[in-house]
């Protein structure tokens, strides 16, 4: 559990420790008088109320949070899940590329993606949208479809344009949450406290990209289709009310393997690498290839390029 | 102590005041409480079941809810600016205009928090965004700022009302050291509230329909168009049914006034209008969206031109100063202009800025019944709120409901 050990560091370094006492107090009376009315079922609905933002938890508030939490999806989905708090790792930055050229609009990276990270079936949440677009039109939204159904991809005259969170190294999103539930982690990428997100969606408004998606029904997500490995800031259960987004893939890429979107793509559209790494074929094809961002014009330098590889 | 047992009176007395009225008060009262009762029942189904029973999806993940919001914000911001021409031109009635004023103010607020409280996804964290409790995202965030404009501003209009009636109810002056100055922070309050509610819209670039330098002051022309409209019926009102005086000379002048704002707002618009279709970019499906629909979806068109020929008659009713200074031809200018500032504030601002969707996806927009009897049910808790503040305010100010003549010994 190397990810203990840096926990407090992390969070001294944002100065969050010294939350007050006073707030506390304020917060544990009224809080607890709101929770009895609102949520009105014994402790655990308590625990969960008065829960604080992640990243003012300590170590132990932290584990008896995910102990709690994976007792209550075990309970909600009849089936164990570990809810891992992996930290980020030194020296890394997520960067992703995709091969406009390749990619066939197939859309096996969007049903990887719900297989490995626990989204609502039914409403249904997809984190990655595939755009078609017309190549005699070039990237034009007006024109773009992201409701192609045909017999057979690719279709004549058109090529694939898949849109999903760009970990922008400058986020709308986060910049406008009125209550810090999204932020950007060291390595690059922008996650969401599902416990303190509040469900105002003023961050689906500031997304430029449509990569914010929101539980407007309870979640629905049959036993068989859990992915038991999970993430507390990724792809753990999530509960009606609130925003969620891709991580790329944070329980996963936390730990050295690949984004379920990359290792699924049968045409190898699909690159991952540490940016932060001049060794690595992220930063090749940033060198070498001819790359471009999606609405550069915002500046909200994503970390997700396109490329044409051929 | 004298003072405490004072205000105890003064609340216990008011609050007997609700209670007595003729069966018309009590009718308009219960038609309130069945609009809340059926609003509190649509918003009880959304809380067991998500917002989903809203017709807001992913697309358009704003709606009815923040429409009626962001309008309400400009009629709170708008009834305070009554106030400067009061000062201004000397009026005798000040004290009562300002009440007034303040009155609908904190009326309007009351529907504005209670428009956000039903559109959060998780209203059990509401006390994540209550400001030394939870964790404001300052100064980062336009909607923590919000919170705290539009807290302090209700805390700031509640505190003057309070003030003013209850020295009135004791028959003390009340003291100007006090009172000026809080009106008179109220004033720049008013126009940071909606300032900062533009911005919030404003401040996306994600959203080029909002992302326009003239937002704010387009929403502060419009809110000196629609809440003075709502003052002038009233005052109308009120001098029909209590001993109030309100000189025609006055409801004259603001008339007077709102012929310039509206013209404003519309000169406004046309710099909108025109530098969108002149310029004729990508941005300009969002208003084409509004005007003339897209791809066969057209069900905002018969509201924004509605809108637009509603605000357009009503500024020729009160530029005209034979229309302007006849009740009948006023009236119906003060409903046009309100409608048209109630369509563009709300639905028309809201659905184009997220319509098409950021990837060009059109999702078309409709408010569920659900959205309908949720709002109807904050409206009719604004009108009970403001009804009921009226209920105690106006004997007071007339004079007719003091200490001395509610206890008499």
């Amino acid at each position: 559990m190397s990810n203990e050990s840096s926990r407090p560091k992390r969070m001294t370094s944002r100065g969050l420790k010294p939350a007050g006492t006073r707030r506390q107090f304020l917060g544990g009376t009224l809080a607890a008088v709101a929770g009895a009315l609102v949520t009105g079922c014994g402790k655990e609905g308590m625990e969960e109320f008065l829960q604080h933002n992640f990243r003012e938890l300590s170590k132990d508030e932290l584990n008896q949070v995910i102990a709690r939490l994976e007792k209550e999806a075990e309970r909600t989905y009849g089936k164990k899940i570990r809810i891992g708090n992996e930290p980020p790792m030194q020296g890394v930055i997520y960067g992703y590329a995709l091969d406009l050229s390749r990619c066939i609009g197939c859309r096996r990276c969007v049903h990887a993606c719900v297989k490995e990270n626990n989204p609502s079936r039914d409403p249904q949440i997809q984190w990655i949208r595939v755009l078609q677009m017309e190549k005699e039109k070039g990237v034009d939204l007006e024109a773009a479809d992201a409701y192609y159904n045909p017999e057979e991809v690719p279709q004549e005259g058109h090529f694939y344009m898949p849109v999903q969170c760009q970990q922008c190294k400058n986020p709308p999103c986060v910049k406008v949450c009125p209550v810090g539930a999204t932020w950007k982690e060291p390595d690059g990428i922008t996650v969401i406290d599902y416990n303190w997100c509040i469900g105002c969606r003023y961050c689906m408004a500031a997304c430029p990209y449509g990569a914010r998606h929101f539980n407007w029904g309870e979640p629905t997500l049959p036993t068989e289709d859990v992915n038991p490995e999970t993430h507390y800031l990724g792809n753990r259960p999530r509960p009606k009310g609130v925003v969620e987004k891709c991580t790329f893939c944070i329980q996963r890429t936390r730990k050295g393997l690949y984004p379920a979107c990359v290792e699924i793509c049968p045409t190898g559209s699909r690159k991952f690498g540490n940016l932060a790494d001049p060794k690595s074929e992220i930063r090749y094809i940033l060198e070498n290839k001819r790359v471009f961002v999606f609405k550069g014009e915002l500046n909200t330098q994503p970390k997700f390029f396109y490329f044409y590889g051929v | 102590m004298e003072t405490l047992r004072l205000f105890r009176h003064f609340t216990v007395d008011s609050l007997g005041l609700l209670f007595k009225g003729d069966k018309y008060y009590f009718a308009w009262i219960g038609f309130l409480l069945l609009l809340i009762a059926a609003g509190g029942v649509a918003y009880s189904g959304q809380i067991r079941d998500g917002l989903i029973v809203t017709h807001m999806r992913d697309q358009v993940s704003w709606g009815f809810y923040i429409g009626n919001f962001t309008f309400l914000v400009g009629v709170a911001a708008a009834a305070i600016m009554l106030v400067i021409p009061a000062y201004v031109y000397h009026w005798g009635p000040i004290k009562e205009i300002t009440l007034l004023g303040e009155l609908l103010a904190v009326s309007a607020l009351v529907m504005c928090l209670g428009f956000v409280l039903v559109d959060i996804g998780r209203v059990d964290r509401f006390w994540h965004i209550i400001p030394m409790i939870g964790r404001l995202n300052l100064p980062s965030s336009l909607l923590a700022w919000d919170v705290l404009a539009l807290n302090g501003y209700l805390l700031l209009n509640w505190t003057v009302v309070t003030y003013l009636l209850y020295c009135s109810y004791t028959g003390k002056e009340y003291n100007k050291s006090i009172v000026i100055p809080l009106v008179l922070s109220s004033i720049p309050m008013a126009v940071s509230i909606h300032t900062v509610t533009a911005f919030l819209y404003n401040g996306l670039a994600a959203r080029p329909f909002w992302n326009s330098a003239i937002l704010a002051p387009r929403f502060l022309a419009s809110a000196f168009c629609s809440g003075p409209a709502i003052l002038l019926v009233l005052l109308q009102i009120l001098r029909k049914t209590t001993r109030l005086q309100v000189k025609d000379e006055a409801i004259f002048k603001v008339a007077e006034l709102m012929a310039y704002t509206m013209g404003f707002n519309l000169l406004l618009t046309v710099a909108e209008v025109f530098k969108e279709f002149y310029s004729n970019t990508e941005h300009l499906v969002y208003i084409k969206y509004l005007f003339f629909g897209l791809k066969g979806h057209n069900g905002l068109v018969p509201f924004a031109w509605a809108s637009v020929i509603t605000g357009a008659a009503a500024f020729f009713l009160f530029l005209i100063p034979k229309t302007r200074t006849n009740w009948v031809t006023l009236n119906i200018g003060c409903v046009l202009i309100y409608a048209s500032v109630y369509i563009e504030k709300g639905m028309a601002l809201i659905i184009p800025g997220l319509t098409p969707d950021v990837l060009g996806d059109i999702y078309v927009y409709r408010p569920s019944i659900t959205e309908v009897l949720v709002a109807a049910g904050i409206f009719a808790l604004g009108f009970l709120v403001f009804t009921l503040m009226l209920k105690i305010a106006v004997p007071i100010m007339l004079g007719e409901f003091t200490s001395s003549k509610a206890n008499p010994q």
